[in-house]
């Protein structure tokens, strides 16, 4: 295991270049971590957000062998892996719905596999490491160039230099695919840090529904979970996105996401976060051909002990844009949901309209919410609003729920999922049936 | 007696506020359909809350037990679990909450059958029930009393008054914001559930459901007291005459 974990005792230099000789990566991509790494040098860590005093980057394995062989198929995972992916039902996912399916453990894909038909069509997926090497054209063409650079922020930068996995997904031309892609990610060593990176190019008219799901074993002693994903929606084309993230509640959920839209493209956000510590989250859409499109829908539970701080960062760059953000945020014991957006309409984007709804739910007396907008209007001709709303349960709601024979503990469950409905709608129901399970846990000794 | 419903010198008031009943005594006999008509503001709906638990009054003295047990002790859970239902007067937006999965988590939280409910007998006779009413099954997939007029809430009541099938219904101005086929239909409903084994209290101000329904007995409530009763002929009265005769406001 040692001499597969880079950390502490390897300098930040000799720990990438060691990564990208070990990974076999052509010299731009070396290049690029380095010069990735001296931008995260650079940066101080931002304050402007939640307390990240409790986060130390030097604890952290920032590299992990998962020490298991790649497996095309499932039955092929060693034991113990199996039994989790069972319990989280991917095999049946797999079965049923998925045009894709993959897995990332630790620091590497360990296993990718998609239907015959869309390899046929000319779909790519496969992991990022993979990639580099197999379309380095493609990949150096869109890997931190316009989209995320690696002087986007901080932990973008750290992920450019140390990232490993993640998933390449590329769909050619008009290539609409009709089920969705799905990877799941895992982490169950004590302290590290997890750097994918994820690129998902969907030319002209094309169409692909990406799913990610994360978590974490309680046992953990904590860690940083800082990927990356670009996006390109081209002409026409659609890109939904759906996360569903359940780290473990020590983990720093600090993730980049990004959109670029071209002319009457469309991205859909759908964000559900319910684990970590601390979540920094802001998916961005950059809106730059006319008639692009984006949808930002966020569900956030904040327990006891947890921050999380989403948003949307929408750029209306050319006419007849439109974008909606719809978040909504349920805090329970001490914990915090912030919303946190920023929207900007360049001069000249006429008619680009941005409607943003927040609503919060507050489930205790020491939980708490707030929110953040920031709006930058430079076209008179332009329709921007924002909403905001902050209450907690009605007792009339929740008596009428116990005069049907409901528990007032099952009586809050039923409202707050009825909260998350707007959101929680739009994810495969099969995933929603496990999301509306996680929160009935959650529910589960609300009541004082 | 021993089945049913029996409130004895009930004296209720609003939290903070002043008391609303004086010391209300009716029954309700399992089987039977008994009416209490009021004015606006006599009270009727506070009694009916009360009775279901809502936390919005006090009871400070007096007596509700169902089959001889005291129900004023416990929660709106349990009563509900008991057998009491309240159709509310008021529409309760539950944003989000399909009223067809909360009529089933409902329906399977009070199941007391054999086994465990099957939820395609459950759905076919959803959608029976509340063709039954013509009720349009579209409510079905919409947040509870999200965006239904005045007759599609109390319509939405009755159907899951149908499906939980409670022993004990008591109905707050169910009849109000019903045009003439539904207030048949309704009544009609009615009049197949009240028998066997089951009985329902109509609270109105109005005799238009009476056209279609013989209660068992009428009350007459003013100013937080019950005050006569008697046949179907008070409720005409009432109809011709206003309450006048049990003294003005």
């Amino acid at each position: 295991m040692q001499s597969d974990t880079y950390q502490i005792g390897l300098k930040n230099e000799e720990a990438v270049k060691k990564m990208s000789k070990d990974k076999g990566e052509p010299d731009w991509m070396l290049k690029k971590r380095l010069y990735s790494l001296s931008v995260f040098e650079s940066k101080p860590m931002p304050t402007w957000g939640p307390d990240l005093s409790g986060l130390d980057l030097r604890d952290l394995a920032y590299y992990v062998s998962p020490n298991v062989g790649r497996a095309d198929d499932l039955e092929d995972l060693p034991e113990n892996l199996k039994k989790t992916f069972d319990a989280l039902g991917i095999p049946e996912a797999e079965r049923k719905f998925l045009a894709g399916n993959g897995a990332m453990y630790q620091s590497e894909v360990i296993y990718e596999r998609m239907k015959d038909q869309l390899k046929k069509q000319g779909v790519i997926f496969m992991s990022m490491d993979e990639a580099v090497n197999k379309y380095p054209d493609l990949v150096q063409k869109y890997f931190m160039t316009r989209c995320v650079p690696p002087t986007y922020h901080k932990f973008a930068a750290l992920n450019g230099a140390f990232w490993s996995g993640g998933t390449f997904l590329y769909v050619p031309k008009g290539v609409k695919v009709e089920m969705p892609v799905q990877v799941y990610f895992l982490v169950d060593h004590p302290s590290m840090g997890q750097f994918e990176h994820t690129i998902i190019i969907a030319e002209d008219g094309a169409s692909v529904e990406y799913i990610e799901g994360c978590s974490a074993p309680a046992y953990i002693k904590g860690g940083l979970h800082a990927g990356v994903m670009e996006i390109f929606v081209g002409k026409g084309a659609r890109v939904r996105v759906t996360t569903i993230q359940n780290w473990s509640k020590n983990v720093y959920n600090l993730v980049t996401k990004r959109a670029i839209v071209n002319e009457e493209g469309r991205m859909e956000w759908v964000e559900a976060s319910l684990g970590s510590k601390v979540t920094m989250l802001y998916p961005a859409s950059v809106l730059s051909g006319r008639g692009a499109r984006a949808e930002h829908l966020y569900v956030s539970f904040a327990s006891d002990g947890q921050v999380l701080d989403t948003g949307a960062k929408i750029t209306h760059a050319a006419p007849d844009t439109s974008a909606y953000v719809i978040s909504r945020s349920i805090s329970k014991g001490n914990g915090r949901a912030i919303y946190r957006g920023q929207v900007r309409v360049n001069p000249g984007a006429k008619g680009s309209v941005n409607s943003v709804k927040c609503d919060s739910l507050l489930l205790s007396e020491e939980s708490s919410t707030a929110t953040f907008p920031v709006e930058e209007v430079y076209e008179e001709g332009s329709d921007v609003s924002h909403e905001a709303s902050a209450g907690k349960i009605a007792e009339d709601q929740l008596f009428y729920l116990m005069s049907r024979g409901f528990s007032e503990e099952e009586a809050r469950a039923l409202i707050v999922r009825g909260f998350m409905e707007p959101v929680t709608k739009k994810i495969p129901l099969e995933y929603a049936v496990e999301f509306n399970r996680l929160i009935d846990l959650e529910m589960k000794g609300a009541v004082a | 007696m021993e089945k049913g419903l029996s409130v004895v010198d009930l004296r209720v008031s609003a939290i903070g506020g002043k008391q609303i009943l004086n010391g209300v005594t009716f029954d309700l006999p399992i089987g039977e359909i008994r009416v209490i008509m009021g004015p606006n503001g006599s009270g009727k709906s506070t009694l009916a809350l009360t009775l279901a638990g809502s936390p919005d009054f006090k009871v400070d003295s007096g007596s509700a037990k169902l089959d001889g047990e005291d129900i004023l002790s416990l929660s709106a859970e349990q009563r509900a679990k008991k057998g009491l239902f309240l159709a509310f007067q008021r529409q309760i937006e539950i944003p989000g909450v399909i009223l067809k999965d909360m009529i089933w988590e409902a329906y399977r939280a009070n199941w007391n059958g054999q086994g465990r409910p099957s939820i395609i007998d459950f759905r076919k006779t959803l959608a029976a029930t509340a063709q039954g009413l013509s009720f349009s099954e579209s409510f079905l997939d919409r947040a509870v009393n999200e965006g239904f007029s005045g007759g599609e809430g109390k319509k939405s009541e009755v159907l899951q008054m149908l499906m939980l099938k409670p022993r004990i219904a008591l109905l707050d101005e169910i009849d109000s914001g019903l045009d003439v086929d539904s207030l048949r239909v309704v009544a009609s409903a009615l009049n197949d559930f009240a028998r066997n084994g089951r009985s329902a209290l109509i609270i109105t101000h109005h005799y238009n459901l009476l056209d279609y329904i013989s209660p068992d007995l009428v009350y007459v409530m003013k100013a937080g007291k019950i005050v006569d009763k008697g046949g179907l002929e008070i409720a005409k009265i009432i109809e011709k005459e206003g309450y006048s005769r049990w003294g003005v406001d």
